[in-house]
């Protein structure tokens, strides 16, 4: 499965990611009138896109390679995005409503009177850099220590990774929390100093995002494809037999957990500073679930087929929205019954698909038995 | 004879209670006969027109600008049972009376206008003239105390009851001896208990007629046994009078003691209904997902959308009902129960046959492809019916509440409860005395042996399947009488019922009850300490961890058949 | 006993929701001795396996490895120690090659960070190449081992076992699925191993068992039933009762 086509290719697609996305940055910067313009909007909705490609490819690294059906990645998406968002907030300074040039006018609403302690250094760009890891990474690491440890899988880990994200959200749209409550932290002016708003900060931003997923993909297959990626292969397909030949599966996935954990983070970052805002909307469970449709798409542990898979699903999702808005949903559920039960392999695996066609045999129902049972 | 004899009586009570008043009780008794004579013509009817005028002293107290005087004028006022009067007070309380700047004049100017109070006869006064007759909580009072005067012993027995209750609720001296009164005419268990709990109210009451300590220790022992918040008020006033004999005061500390620890444990109780009552929701929305998860093994993602399907169902057949059979609209969910079971089974046999069956041995993919299907469900309910809540009602049997001791119990959720609780027994009869039960479970234990016995497994699938998503129904029945019934509405309990079935146990009827009755009665108890929303984070976050700790739940099944 | 056992159970006991799986189990192997294991389906082989390699904790008893304690370890703990385990069930990385699946058996790297940046050294090559021989799968070694047959693939594990390293191989039902040849090979291939480490074979075809030549262990509801050279252990009338039924 590994070695389909949209692992090959990584590299190549990888790049096809930049060139796509330098041609329309250099687009967008050319006046109105030329035939080549590309409108801020469009930027905006492909910078979207290549945030969300970033968390498909996390979702891939666990369900695809380490066969981890995650349906809470969205957190830690999220959780980056709210870490940049903060830095983003704090650049605000004395141009929010209230003109308060320490607090966040959420704050300065609910009349507190200092920045909680966990907002500290949150001005500094550094600081939202290492939050943006750190504070995911911490998360999927104590979640993943205990679920693997206990050696929760299959469907309760799914379960469990649902509950976080939905407890993460109550908390999120919570005021007391400090990060905004229902409203999220939106109305960003600046980032170092150049105006968010501006077309060629906007430009910028979209090759830098785009030049972090071509790097995030690369980074990616080379985890996956040494010995450590056939590895964790091993422990997808066959766990218990990793363990008798003296591996510790539950450190291997670990380390891809956390990994990919830190992976959506940056995406939820770039997704804030391209579409800012960030409200708990973005931790809901369906969120979730909605990513893993994207791998599911565009082929389960391919890389590429996340981006893609990512790319294309939520391209649909922009048209249908716009021109029926009720279709959407009826869209997105086909496509995740339709997808699983014919595309089991992605629009990765299509060609493959289709030439083994002839040999398939229709699924036996199997038990799940232990594999040294008698 | 008899009765005008205590006609008699409960005016002159009326009069003398007042206490101070301005006007001399000649005046008073002399007014009272008439009042009388047309009770005794037309008991029942309170409104005939006899012209009786009015003795001007007794209505003039309310042109006072003293808060006593128009205090002691409705006292006075109280005890004519004329239209007049009646029409009177209720304006006064409604702020539609007006008097003379000369002390004398009253009129009432509501919609139809201006009006003399004394003669009925329609008045044009001069507006700068007259003010509005100001009422303060003295006033009010008193109006109060009349009107439960009045209901207290000529009222039905309800009302009758339900005046003593105010009474006891707001104990007032001076309407001791009407309360004595009306403890000799009562011919009624439950409105004997009342007027003694009131007059034991009264007697230690600030401004009650001094009694001897015995009355009072009597007294103390009656709020004592009755317990309650306003008791406890009644006898924390009496034990801080320093007037009071000590012997009794010292009675009304330990009674309060008492009576804050009946309280302590009445709240738990309370408390312990509103978790049980949440576990029983959770429990039915959840046993749905114990048969097609816990049995057959298939995440059903959609399984909330069932139950939003049954709730919808309810609201169909109450349609129905009402436009085929109003009268009938009282068993609308006795109807509404098997509906909904039939739905959802049907609907249940349909996704297993068209979707789930490709996907055995397949449970990710399973999960994936359910939650496509949830989000279908919902935008076609959403087409059909649009995006708001649809009102579904609750049969008259089912709303209102009762006390037991000192908790409140709620029809609805008592009847969530037991149907939660039958709907288990079912499953369980279902699950252990029935050929489909059995073969359900050899189904789940060795699917190619059972194939190998001539068992139709792919029958028993989609029979278990129907069962699960049946049962989905029943619950939704359940919820559409608590919740609001919306399209979004299986999404609510989706992440709660499959965290219960893993908390419980996969595979375990009993695992999942405990389960639901710990997360209920779990998020009960936080919800004070923590607020609703911190309460539910919390718990969400330890059974988690739970989880995390035991993968199998509380309940695990253990064996060599198993690996997690 | 002359010398210390290189595995040694005790009194062993374990039970499932009541059911005695094993019951008071004791056996004990010299260093260098090939036992096999035969014995009614239900008489407890695989559950003694699975507490050997730490899948299964017992309630009582003691096992030990070398006069180590084995029950207080986890799975990759004990194979680290030297017990290399072969499912009834063949158990193979399927997506992965032939040669790729013999990597990763090698004696050597365990920590997930260890491997990120590992590259396969000359020494490896020349192990792959030696079990790729040892095993008849030289011809097939980059196939993704999914597409191996039955018997190819047992084999494939017995040379993932092999690359191990391990003191002690435990090779549950080796032969299940086999041809004749490939049963007599695989005796001889065992034997073979045997020169140099011990092995436990648990086996229900008694061709084999002959054509294996070494002591047998019966085992009944969970416990030693007879124990001796396999003539003199058919020929017990207990053991044909087991076998037979009533």
């Amino acid at each position: 499965m590994t070695a389909g086509f949209g692992f090959r290719n990584v590299p190549r697609i990888a790049c096809m990611v930049v060139i796509v996305a330098g041609f329309l940055s250099l687009g967008s910067l050319l006046p109105d009138s030329n035939p080549l313009s590309v409108s801020p909007f469009i930027v905006t909705l492909v910078g979207k896109y290549l945030a969300y490609a970033m968390l498909a490819v996390a979702v891939d690294l666990v369900w695809g390679f380490a066969g981890i059906l995650t349906l809470g990645h969205a957190a830690f998406f999220a959780l980056g995005g709210y870490a940049m968002g903060m830095y983003l907030t704090r650049e605000i300074g004395t141009r929010g409503v209230y003109g308060n040039p320490d607090l966040p006018d959420f704050m300065v609403f609910l009349s507190w009177k200092s920045l909680p302690w966990y907002w500290w250094g949150s001005n500094h760009i550094l600081m939202a850099i290492v939050l943006v890891f750190l504070v995911p990474g911490i998360l999927a690491g104590l979640f993943g220590w205990l679920a693997f440890r206990s050696r929760v899988s299959g469907v309760y880990l799914s379960i469990v990774t649902q509950a976080l994200t939905y407890a993460l959200m109550l908390a999120f749209f919570q005021n007391g929390l400090g990060f905004g409550g229902n409203n999220g932290l939106t109305d960003f002016k600046d980032i170092l100093g150049f105006d968010l708003h501006s077309q060629t900060t906007r430009a910028t931003m979209l090759v830098f995002s785009a030049l972090l997923l071509a790097g995030t993909m690369i980074g990616a297959r080379w985890l996956v494809s040494g010995r450590f990626g056939r590895l964790l292969i091993a422990v997808r397909d066959a766990e218990s037999r990793t363990r008798f030949l003296g591996y510790r599966p539950e450190q291997v996935k670990l380390l891809v957990w956390v990994v990919s954990a830190m992976i959506a983070a940056l995406g939820g970052a770039l997704y804030v500073i391209q579409v800012g805002i960030i409200n708990p909307g973005e931790f809901a469970p369906a969120n979730s679930i909605e990513s893993v449709i994207w791998v599911a798409v565009g082929g389960r542990g391919t890389i590429c087929g996340a981006v893609i898979g990512a790319v294309l699903v939520n391209f649909g999702k922009t048209l249908l929205t716009a021109w029926l808005p009720e279709a959407w949903l009826y869209g997105l559920g086909l496509l995740f019954i339709l997808t699983t039960l014919f595309l089991p392999e992605g629009l990765m695996g299509l060609g493959h698909q289709v030439m083994r066609r002839r040999a398939e045999v229709t699924p036996e129902v199997t038990q799940t038995e232990g594999d040294a049972e008698s | 004879m008899r009765d005008i004899r205590w006609r008699l009586a409960l005016a002159t009570i009326i009069l003398t209670a007042s206490g101070y008043m301005a006007v001399s009780p000649v005046q008073a008794q002399t007014d009272t006969p008439s009042a009388i004579q047309r009770q005794a013509d037309q008991p029942a009817a309170p409104a005939p027109v006899v012209a009786v005028t009015p003795a001007p002293d007794a209505y003039s107290g309310l042109a006072s600008t003293h808060f006593d005087v128009i205090a002691a004028s409705i006292a006075q006022i109280g005890s004519q049972e004329t239209p007049q009067a009646h029409d009177t007070l209720k304006a006064l309380a409604s702020h539609h009376l007006f008097a003379g700047n000369d002390g004398h004049a009253l009129y009432i100017h509501d919609g139809d206008g201006w009006r003399d109070v004394r003669t009925g006869i329609p008045a044009s006064p001069d507006p700068n003239q007259v003010h509005p007759v100001r009422v303060n909580n003295r006033v009010r009072l008193a109006l109060a105390e009349v009107q439960a005067g009045q209901a207290l012993v000529t009222g039905t027995p309800a009302q009758r009851l339900a005046a003593a209750s105010r009474l006891a609720e707001h104990p007032d001296p001076a309407l001791l001896l009407l309360v004595d009164h009306a403890l000799d005419t009562s011919h009624d268990a439950a409105l004997d208990a009342t007027l003694k709990r009131a007059k034991a109210a009264i007697i230690l009451s600030p401004g009650a007629p001094v009694s001897n300590p015995a009355t009072l220790l009597a007294a103390v022992a009656s709020l004592r046994a009755q317990g309650g918040l306003t008791s406890r008020a009644v006898l924390a006033g009496f034990a801080g009078n320093e007037t009071a004999p000590t012997q009794a005061r010292d009675a009304a500390r330990h009674a309060m003691a008492s009576i804050d620890r009946r309280e302590k444990i009445w709240a738990l109780g309370q408390q312990a209904f509103y978790g049980l009552s949440l576990g029983s929701v959770l429990l039915l929305v959840a046993m749905g997902l114990a048969i097609t998860f816990g049995v057959m093994g298939v995440i059903n993602m959609a399984h909330g959308e069932l139950v939003m399907l049954g709730a919808y169902t309810t609201y169909l057949v109450q349609k129905g009902v009402l436009a085929v059979a109003p009268g009938l609209s009282g068993f609308t969910l006795v109807l509404a129960a098997p509906a909904a079971f039939v739905v959802c089974s049907a609907i249940g046999v349909l996704i297993e046959r068209s979707l789930i069956r490709f996907l055995y041995g397949r449970p990710l993919e399973t999960l994936l492809a359910t939650w496509g299907l949830s989000l279908i469900i919902q935008q076609a309910v959403r087409s059909v019916f649009g995006s708001t809540n649809v009102a579904v009602s609750t049969p008259g049997w089912l709303s209102g509440a009762f006390q037991l001791g000192g908790m409140t119990i709620t029809m609805n959720r008592l009847a969530i409860m037991l149907f939660a609780a039958a709907v288990m027994v079912a499953l369980m009869l279902v699950l252990r005395r029935t050929a489909l039960g059995l073969e359900m479970r050899a189904v789940t234990q060795n699917r190619r042996m059972a194939t190998l016995m001539g068992i139709r497994t792919a029958r028993v699938d989609a029979l278990t399947f129907a069962l699960g998503s049946g049962v989905a129904g029943l619950a939704g029945v359940a919820v559409s009488q608590i919740d609001n019934v919306s399209p979004n509405l299986g999404q609510g309990y989706i992440i709660d019922s499959f965290l219960v079935v893993v908390f419980g146990g996969v595979g375990n009827l009993w695992g999942t009850l405990a389960a639901a009755m710990t997360l209920g009665i779990g998020g009960k108890t936080l919800e004070p300490l923590l607020g609703a929303v911190s309460g539910k984070i919390l718990l969400l976050v330890l059974v988690i961890v739970f989880i995390q700790r035991c993968p199998r739940g509380m309940f695990p099944l253990r064996g060599r058949g198993i690996e997690s | 006993m002359n010398a210390s056992p290189l595995l040694e159970l005790r009194n062993v006991s374990v039970s499932f929701d009541g059911f005695r799986a094993i019951n008071d189990l004791s056996l004990s192997l010299q260093p260098g001795e090939m036992r096999a294991i035969i014995g009614p389906n239900g008489a407890g082989k695989t559950t003694m396996m699975d507490i050997i390699t730490g899948k299964t904790r017992p309630d009582t008893g003691i096992v030990r490895f070398e006069g180590r304690d084995l029950t207080r370890l986890d799975e990759p703990a004990i194979a680290r120690l030297g017990i290399g385990r072969k499912f009834q069930k063949p158990t193979v990385f399927e997506a992965l090659s032939v040669r790729d699946n013999l990597l990763l058996s090698l004696k050597g790297l365990r920590s997930p960070f260890s491997l990120l940046f590992a590259k396969k050294t000359e020494v490896e090559t020349f192990r792959i190449r030696a079990l790729l021989e040892t095993t008849r799968l030289a011809a097939r070694a980059e196939e993704q081992a999914g597409s191996l047959s039955h018997g190819q693939k047992q084999w494939l594990e017995i040379g993932m076992l092999l690359g191990q390293e391990p003191q002690l191989l435990l090779v549950d039902e080796p032969v299940a699925g086999m041809t004749d040849a490939e049963t007599m090979a695989t005796a001889d291939l065992l034997r073979d191993i045997n020169r140099t480490r011990s092995v436990v074979v648990v086996e229900h075809d008694m061709e084999f068992v002959r054509a294996l030549n070494v002591s047998v262990t019966v085992l009944h509801e969970g416990s030693v039933l007879a124990e001796g050279p396999l003539d003199e252990v058919s020929a017990d009338p207990r053991v044909i009762d087991v076998y037979l039924g009533r």
